[in-house]
C-alpha cells in the first residue's frame, strides 16, 4: 500500500531488547493553594470568589433555584431562559451582545427542572461591564413581545430537533421510568406548552422566580477575591426580594424495578440507561462509593468499559456516573450499543453490578481509582473554567472551595473494605431500574428472555416540525 | 502576562520535540502529533487511519492489552487520541509526578505496538458502534465533515469519508496496519510536545532516555493534497431519515492556511462577522430579523480551524423550517456576503470580533490539554509551536479591507452546496 517494504506485525512488536519496566512516579507537586471569599450579599445571594490567574479572563456562573408546579412551568421558563438575554430597558439585544464583546464577553443561559443558570466569561478588565450586564437583566429584562415570539418559535423548530436525538429520547423514557410525573422529569417542554407561552407569563415569572437569596454566584479568574463582594453589592444590590429562589420538592427514593424497553422502531443503535439510589457528597460514605463507581463504569480501566468495550466490541463507550439533584444523588449507568449485542451488553452489565459487590475490588483496583480519583480532580480544576465549574456544583449544595481542598485526603483514607461495602450497599442489580430505548421487534425476544424486562410504548416526540409550520 | 519560553529540538532520530514549562498546577500535558491523517489513508480503506489510531492503545512490548489505559489512569491521568485530515494525535495530562510514566507508554508505542488480529477485529466492531453513535444513529450525522466534501472535493484525499464505510473497515488486514506503521508512524514523523509543570533539563534526559533508541525511520515525502478550485455551483443531497428539519451546508475553499496564513485568518475574522454573537451579520437578519432559519453558523475547517494544510474547506451551515426554502437562505447569505465585499467592516464591528477571539484563544489555552495539542499541532503543521502565542495579535492586525476581499471570494460560482433532506419530506422541498 503506502510502503514498498515494510516489517510484519510481528517484527514490529518486538526489539532486540526486550519488554522494559513500567517508570515509578515521581515526585508530586502540591495543589496550590486557593485564595478565596464566601460570603453573602446583602440581597441573600451567595457568592464564591476564587482567584485562578493562569489567563487574563474571569468566568462567572449564576445558579437560581428555579422549579415550578404549574403544567406550563417548563415551557414558560424554558422561553424565559432564551429571551433574559433579548434587552433591558437600557440596552437591546444588539447592544447587550455588542457591549460583551467588546470585552472578549459572552453570556449564556439555561434552564432545567432544578435551576436557571447563567454562564459568562470575559476579559478580566472587562468584569465591571459584565457585572453590569448581569444586573441590569436580573433587574430589567423587558421580554418584548417580539421577542418572545420569535424565541418561541425557534424553541419549538429546537425542541423537535432535540426530540429526534437518542440520547434525549432515552433520558426522557428513563426519567419517566424514575420518577413518573414528578416535576424533575419535565426537561424538555412540550413544543404545544410553548406555542402558548405569552409574554405577561414570562414576565411574571421572571418576577416571581428570578430571585438572588437561595441563589448562588461563582467567579473565577484574574481577581482580587477581597474586592469581589463591594463590586458585587454595586452590581447586583437593586436585584433584591424578600422570597427565595424556589427549590425542587425533593425526589422520590428509587427502590429498583424491571427495566423497561422503550420501542423505537428502525433504530440500527440501543441506548441501555441504569439507575439506582445513593448518597450525597455531604455523606460520610461518599468517598467509598465515589470509588466502587469508578471500579465499576466511571473510567475507562472500569470493569464494564473492559468488558463490553475492550474485550467484546458491544459498545463504543459504556459510562457510570452519578447525577445530583438538590439534595438528592443517584448513580447512572450508560451504553449505546448496536442491535445483535443490546441485549447481551445488558446482561453483561448487569452481571459486572452484581460481580462488584460479591467479588469487591481488589487492592489494585481501588488504588487504581483512588489515584484516579485525586488526578482527574487535580486535572479539571487546573483551568479556570474547570474550576468554576467544580465550585459551582459545590456551591448549589451548600459546600464549599474548603470541601475541594480537602476531598483528596478523604479519598485517600478510604479502606479497601469501605469500597466493597459501598459495591455492595450501592450497586446490587436488584438496586437499579432504567430503560432500554431501541428497535423493539429485535430486541424485544432476547430482552424479555432475560428477565426482569417489560416492554412499554413507541418513544416519540410528540409533535414534529412539520405539523407546527 | 508574558507568555512562557518553549524550548524546541529535535531528537538524533529526527523527533521534534517541543517544551512548555508552567508551574501554576501540578500537572503535565504529554502529546504526540503524527503526521498521518485521514487524508492520507490508501483507497478502499476508508476510515484506516482512525481505525489504526484505536489500535495504537491496545498494547506494545512492554504493555499488555488494556495496560496503556490501566497505567495512565492509575497515574491519576486521563488520555485520548483523535484522527484529524492532516494528522492523528495521542494525549496524556496526568499529576506531574507521572510524566515519566506517559512518556514511556508513548515511546514504547512509537518503537514495537503489538499489533494483532484480535485487537484488529475488536477495534474494528468498537469503530463501528462509534460511527453508529456519532453519524447513523443520530440526526444530522456527519453533518457536514462527511457529507460536504464528497461535493466540494474531486480526489479520494479530500473527498472520502474520514470515519470509513464498514466494508472498508472489516477489509483492513494486519498486513495493512504494518504497512501503515511502519510508513507514517516513525520518530521523523511526529512531534512530542510536554507542557505544564515539569523541570526543563529533567524532561530533556527523560525524553532522551525513553525516545533516544527508537530507530530512525525516514519520514514519508510530503504529498499534496492540492486539487483545482469549483468552476461551478456544485449540488449534492442526502437523506437523513432521524432529521426533522431540513438543513443546508455550503462550502468553500479558502487560502492555504500554512503559506497564507493572514489570508487565512480573514476568513476566520469573517466567520466571526457573519455568525458569531446576536449582533453578528448573519445571525442579526437570517434568525432574527426576517427570520429564515433555526440556526446558523460559519467556520474554517471540517473539525475547527489550524488542523489541516491546504486545501482547506470554509463552511456555512444552516438548519431551516421546511417552509423556508433553501433558495432565499442562499440569497440572503449572498447578499450579506455582498454588502461585505463592497463595504469592509468598521473599526467597531472588527474589534467585537478580535477581542472575542483573544478572549477564546486564553480560555482555549488555559486547558493543558488543548495547551499541549495546539503545541504539538502547529509545530507538525506550522513548523513553529510559537505560533500560539502570537495568533491573537495576528488576528487583530486583520483589516477591514482583507475581510472584504475573503467575502468577495466566497461565489456562488465556486461553491458546493449540500442539502439534508428529512425522511418524510415530501412537499417541502422548493426545488
Amino acid at each position: 500500500m503506502t510502503s514498498a517494504t515494510h516489517r510484519s506485525a510481528a517484527e514490529i512488536g518486538r526489539t532486540a531488547t526486550g519488554p522494559r519496566p513500567l517508570p515509578p512516579l515521581g515526585s508530586q507537586s502540591p495543589a496550590a493553594d486557593l485564595s478565596h471569599v464566601d460570603t453573602t450579599l446583602s440581597n441573600g445571594l451567595r457568592v464564591v470568589a476564587v482567584r485562578k490567574a493562569t489567563v487574563p479572563l474571569v468566568e462567572v456562573r449564576v445558579w437560581i433555584p428555579f422549579a415550578g408546579e404549574d403544567k406550563l412551568h417548563p415551557a414558560t421558563a424554558e422561553v424565559l431562559a432564551e429571551t433574559l438575554l433579548t434587552g433591558t430597558a437600557r440596552r437591546d439585544r444588539v447592544e447587550i451582545d455588542a457591549e460583551l464583546a467588546l470585552i472578549g464577553g459572552d453570556l449564556g443561559t439555561g434552564v432545567d427542572p432544578e435551576r436557571l443558570y447563567v454562564t459568562g466569561s470575559a476579559l478580566s478588565s472587562g468584569l465591571p461591564t459584565l457585572l453590569d450586564v448581569l444586573g441590569d437583566v436580573f433587574t430589567g429584562a423587558t421580554y418584548t413581545d417580539a421577542e418572545v415570539g420569535r424565541e418561541r418559535e425557534r424553541l419549538i423548530e429546537r425542541i423537535a430537533v432535540s426530540r429526534t436525538q437518542p440520547r434525549t429520547i432515552a433520558r426522557e423514557a428513563l426519567q419517566k421510568q424514575r420518577y413518573g410525573d414528578h416535576p424533575a422529569t419535565r426537561e424538555v417542554p412540550q413544543a404545544s406548552d410553548v406555542e402558548v407561552v405569552t409574554p405577561e407569563q414570562v414576565r411574571a415569572l421572571h418576577a416571581a422566580s428570578v430571585l438572588p437569596r437561595g441563589s448562588v454566584l461563582v467567579i473565577v479568574g484574574d481577581i482580587d477575591p477581597q474586592t469581589v463582594p463591594a463590586d458585587l453589592e454595586r452590581a447586583l444590590g437593586g436585584w433584591a426580594s424578600d422570597r427565595s429562589a424556589l427549590r425542587l420538592p425533593a425526589l422520590p427514593e428509587l427502590t429498583g424495578g424491571n427495566v423497561l424497553l422503550v420501542p423505537r422502531s428502525g433504530a440500527v443503535q440501543s441506548q441501555i440507561r441504569l439507575s439506582a439510589q445513593t448518597v450525597p457528597r455531604t455523606d460520610p460514605r461518599y468517598p467509598s462509593l465515589q470509588l466502587a463507581n469508578l471500579a465499576y463504569g466511571g473510567y475507562f480501566s472500569s470493569r464494564l468499559v473492559e468488558n463490553i468495550r475492550e474485550d467484546k466490541g458491544y459498545t463504543y463507550g459504556a459510562h457510570s456516573g452519578f447525577e445530583f439533584t438538590d439534595q438528592n444523588a443517584t448513580v447512572n449507568v450508560d451504553a449505546d450499543t448496536a442491535n445483535e449485542v443490546t441485549a447481551a451488553a445488558l446482561l453483561e452489565t448487569r452481571y459486572e453490578l452484581g460481580r462488584l459487590g460479591l467479588v469487591p475490588p481488589t487492592a489494585d483496583e481501588v488504588e487504581s481509582v483512588r489515584q484516579y480519583a485525586i488526578g482527574s480532580l487535580l486535572t479539571s480544576t487546573s483551568s479556570q473554567t474547570g474550576l468554576a465549574g467544580q465550585v459551582m456544583a459545590l456551591a448549589s449544595t451548600g459546600l464549599g472551595v474548603e470541601w475541594l481542598q480537602e476531598h483528596p485526603a478523604r479519598i485517600a483514607a478510604v479502606t479497601g473494605e469501605q469500597v466493597a461495602q459501598a459495591a455492595l450497599d450501592f450497586f446490587a442489580p436488584k438496586r437499579f431500574t432504567g430503560v432500554v430505548v431501541g428497535d423493539a421487534d429485535l430486541l424485544g425476544p432476547k430482552l424479555t428472555a432475560l428477565g426482569d424486562v417489560t416492554v412499554g410504548e413507541e418513544a416519540v416526540g410528540e409533535e414534529t416540525a412539520g405539523e407546527q409550520a | 502576562m508574558a507568555d512562557p519560553e518553549l524550548v524546541r529540538f529535535t531528537t538524533d532520530n529526527g523527533l521534534r520535540v517541543v517544551l512548555a514549562p508552567d508551574p501554576t498546577a501540578p500537572v503535565v500535558g504529554v502529546s504526540v502529533h503524527y503526521d498521518v491523517g485521514f487524508r492520507s489513508e490508501p483507497e478502499g480503506l476508508t476510515g484506516f487511519a482512525h481505525l489504526f489510531e484505536h489500535l495504537m492503545f491496545q498494547g506494545s512490548e512492554s504493555l499488555e492489552k488494556l495496560a496503556h489505559f490501566r497505567h495512565v489512569q492509575s497515574s491519576g491521568g486521563t488520555f485520548n487520541g483523535s484522527t484529524h485530515p492532516d494528522y492523528t494525535d495521542y494525549f496524556e495530562v496526568l499529576p506531574s509526578a507521572a510524566l515519566e510514566r506517559a512518556l514511556f507508554l508513548e515511546a514504547d508505542r512509537m518503537r514495537a505496538p503489538k499489533l494483532t488480529a484480535e485487537n484488529l477485529a475488536n477495534q474494528i466492531e468498537v469503530v463501528k458502534e462509534e460511527i453508529r453513535l456519532n453519524v447513523r444513529n443520530r440526526p444530522y450525522g456527519g453533518f457536514p465533515w462527511i457529507l460536504l466534501p464528497p461535493v466540494l472535493y474531486n480526489t479520494f484525499a479530500n473527498a472520502h469519508d474520514g470515519y470509513g464505510a464498514f466494508e472498508d473497515l472489516e477489509g483492513a488486514t494486519l498486513e495493512d496496519c504494518a504497512a501503515f506503521f511502519d510508513t507514517f508512524y516513525s520518530p521523523a514523523n511526529a512531534v512530542l510536545t510536554v507542557a505544564g509543570d515539569f523541570e526543563v533539563e529533567n524532561a530533556k534526559a527523560l525524553i532522551e532516555k525513553h525516545f533516544g533508541d527508537v530507530p530512525y525511520r525516514p519520514a514519508p515525502p510530503r504529498r499534496s493534497f492540492a486539487e483545482p478550485a469549483p468552476t461551478s455551483e456544485l449540488y449534492g443531497e442526502h437523506q437523513d431519515a432521524h432529521a426533522p428539519l431540513p438543513a443546508l451546508a455550503v462550502g468553500y475553499r479558502m487560502p492555504d492556511p500554512i503559506n497564507e496564513l493572514d489570508g487565512y485568518l480573514a476568513y476566520l475574522v469573517l466567520a466571526s462577522v457573519l455568525t458569531d454573537g446576536d449582533g453578528s451579520r448573519l445571525q442579526q437578519r437570517l434568525v432574527h430579523r426576517e427570520p429564515l432559519v433555526v440556526d446558523i453558523g460559519a467556520g474554517a475547517g471540517l473539525f475547527g480551524p489550524f488542523e489541516a494544510r491546504d486545501p482547506d474547506t470554509f463552511t456555512i451551515t444552516a438548519i431551516h423550517p421546511p417552509d423556508v426554502s433553501r433558495e432565499r437562505v442562499l440569497a440572503a447569505l449572498d447578499e450579506e456576503l455582498e454588502k461585505l465585499a463592497s463595504t469592509p467592516p468598521d473599526e467597531q464591528e472588527l474589534k467585537k470580533v478580535t477581542a472575542r477571539w483573544a478572549a477564546s484563544l486564553h480560555s482555549e489555552h488555559d486547558r493543558l490539554v488543548s495547551r499541549t495539542l495546539a503545541f504539538g499541532a502547529f509545530e507538525l503543521l506550522y513548523g513553529d509551536a510559537t505560533l500560539v502565542h502570537r495568533l491573537a495579535d495576528r488576528m487583530s492586525a486583520i483589516t477591514g479591507e482583507a475581510v472584504s476581499a475573503a467575502a468577495k471570494a466566497l461565489r456562488p460560482d465556486s461553491r458546493a452546496v449540500l442539502v439534508i433532506k428529512p425522511a418524510n419530506s415530501e412537499g417541502t422541498d422548493q426545488q
